[in-house]
């Protein structure tokens, strides 16, 4: 799998093979904190960092692990990275890292960094295990993002409160109220709302796919401009 | 000459979905005269607001899914489904709890899982329960029955009554107030013979609340027409009102404090009789066969009785219904029915060892 090139990993880390809208893994965390925009971005970043992290070590000792023992090696890394990124929030964003709780320590499970560790980075040289883990960590980032912000705005009528939880006091006037104060829907914050605020995603990736595939396909037969000859006879294959 | 084979049932008047739809519509009737008569205009509006968004969004997906509108609007399930939002929810509750309501009815639990005939859930009760784990407050805010208005105070007339609803103006002290379950359940440390002196909803009730019984009566009414007119077996409605009519007997306990209420209460308040004949015999949405219906019946008669008595929520046959909605299934495959023609119960498709 040397011959993979760059666009090929960020296309199918950000679009056609996303953790979250295709390979459908991480749903849990996905689901349980992307009640506002600065939690779905806390963990977000965190997953990333460590699916970063992950994939480069687990690249540089593909040929050192066995078979045998492959799998437990990479889950004592994805710990070990879940570890650093639990000290760091807990150091720098101790509210932050209150507020998503069990999330933090749960990263070590989420199926998105280990099924990248198998399926990627123990097969290709570090370079492109880094791109892997970031493109992938960037589109798990991205669709935590749009559910954070559509749930945050429909539930509670908000856009990016409580910010300075990650970016210090700067942020703490960034919070947007489109609908007034009284507004609050709480079905979209609750875990149905995040279901259907998913399966909605899901269902717009899956349009923008089939539109682009019609698209393609309308090209491709365009009609053949002059003299045809009509074959009777014989097998057409 | 060919000899055309029909199997039975030989019918001789033709039933389609829109005659039994419009039927539900018609039997609805006095339970909404007696909602009108107690509570105001309010549950017509709520009605008319709901059958509005109802038939407009189901239109709309409709013609999103590429089917034909005429077709599938002119069988009555969507205004079906709104007429029984719209007499589900408070009289007099803002308009945009309404339109949220019968948004998500239409468009998240009918036609997001194919429409009429593919919903696992009664789209009427998914709209009621968002709605009331959404908008706790406006949900739980009831008008106060006519016979209870203090002295010179009648309900806003129409054109308030629209003005109400559209936030335009707030309705007079007095005129919204609890519903009976509501009181009954947090009257803490009362006995029930003390709530029932103290409390007007109950002091001048005829069987069990003022106004409630009358409405349920009503619903009651209605569901002896369509049973007459055999939209529905008897097994679900009687296998419900019995199992909450046996609980509230068996934990009825005299009347203490810790009373969860008199049968004659959970019988003839809240949304039992709605529920019994107009919710859980939804065919889409319910068990098949009778001695199915007849476990579904009293399921959904024991979670009533169980939330109402030991749940958060003084009135629960939405949630009791959604969850014997998911039973359902479950249900119907341990009471499959006999096959013609075999002696003990099993599928036809089933290996047998001989």
């Amino acid at each position: 799998m040397s011959d993979i090139t760059f666009s090929e990993v960020s296309k199918s880390g950000l679009w056609t093979n996303n953790p979250a809208l295709v390979q459908l893994l991480g749903l849990c965390p996905l689901l349980a904190v992307t009640g506002t925009v600065v939690n779905a971005l806390g963990l977000g970043l965190a997953t990333m960092m460590v699916l970063v992290g992950s994939n480069i070590m687990v690249s540089l000792i593909r040929r050192h692990a066995s078979d045998a023992i492959r799998l437990p090696v990479f889950v004592i890394i994805i710990a070990t990275f879940v570890t650093c990124a639990e000290l760091l929030m807990k150091a720098f964003t101790y509210e932050l890292y209150q507020i998503l709780g069990i999330f933090i320590p749960l990263i070590v499970t989420n199926c998105a960094i280990l099924g990248r560790a198998e399926a990627f980075a123990s097969k290709n040289n570090v370079g492109m295990a880094a791109l892997d883990g970031s493109m992938m960590g960037l589109g798990f980032l991205l669709v935590l993002l749009a559910l954070g912000s559509i749930r945050e705005l429909l539930g509670q009528g908000t856009l990016l409160v409580d910010m300075h939880l990650l970016f210090g006091s700067i942020a703490s006037d960034w919070a947007v109220r489109p609908f007034g104060d009284n507004y609050s829907f709480l079905v979209i914050i609750l875990p149905p709302g995040a279901f259907l605020v998913m399966g909605f995603l899901i269902a717009m990736k899956n349009i923008i796919d089939e539109s682009l595939k019609q698209r393609a396909d309308a090209q491709k037969s365009a009609p053949v401009k002059g003299a045809k000859r009509i074959r009777t006879t014989g097998h057409i294959s | 000459m060919a000899f055309k084979q029909i199997t039975s049932p030989h019918a001789h008047a033709a039933q389609n979905t829109a005659k039994v739809m419009q039927l539900v519509l018609w039997s609805t009737i006095p339970g909404l005269l007696a909602l009108s008569w107690h509570f105001g205009w309010g549950a017509l509006i709520n009605i008319l607001l709901a059958t509005i968004t109802a038939v407009l969004s189901e239109a709309l997906i409709i013609k999103l899914r590429k089917r034909s509108v005429r077709f599938y609007l002119s069988d009555y399930s969507a205004v079906v489904t709104a007429v029984l939002l719209g007499l589900a929810l408070p009289p007099l509750c803002p308009w945009w709890v309404v339109v949220t309501g019968s948004l998500f009815s239409i468009v998240i639990a009918k036609q997001l899982f194919g429409g009429l005939g593919y919903n696992p859930f009664n789209p009427a009760m998914v709209g009621y329960v968002v709605l009331l784990i959404s908008f706790p407050v406006q949900m739980t805010t009831w008008v106060t029955p006519l016979a209870l208005l203090p002295e010179g105070i009648s309900h806003p007339d129409i054109i308030e009554s629209f003005r109400i609803v559209l936030g335009v103006s707030i309705p007079v002290d007095g005129v919204t107030g609890a519903t009976p379950l509501d009181s009954f359940k947090y009257a803490l440390g009362l006995t029930a013979d003390q709530i029932y002196q103290q409390d007007p909803l109950f002091s001048r009730a005829k069987f069990a609340s003022v106004g409630w019984e009358w409405v349920n009566l009503g619903f009651l009414v209605g569901g002896i027409i369509m049973l007459a007119s055999r939209l529905f077996t008897w097994h679900g409605p009687v296998a419900m009102l019995a199992t909450l009519a046996l609980l509230s007997v068996i934990f009825w306990d005299g009347g203490s404090s810790q009373s969860p209420g008199s049968p004659l209460m959970h019988l003839l308040s809240g949304a039992s009789m709605m529920g019994a004949f107009f919710i859980l015999t939804d065919p889409v949405s319910s068990a098949v066969s009778n001695r199915g219906r007849l476990v579904y019946g009293a399921l959904i008669g024991f979670l009533v009785y169980i939330i109402r008595a030991w749940g958060n929520y003084p009135d629960a046959v939405a949630f009791a219904v959604l969850l014997a909605n998911f039973s359902a299934p479950l249900i119907d495959n341990y009471t499959l029915p006999r096959t013609y023609g075999h002696t003990d119960r099993r599928r036809a498709t089933e290996k047998v060892e001989d």
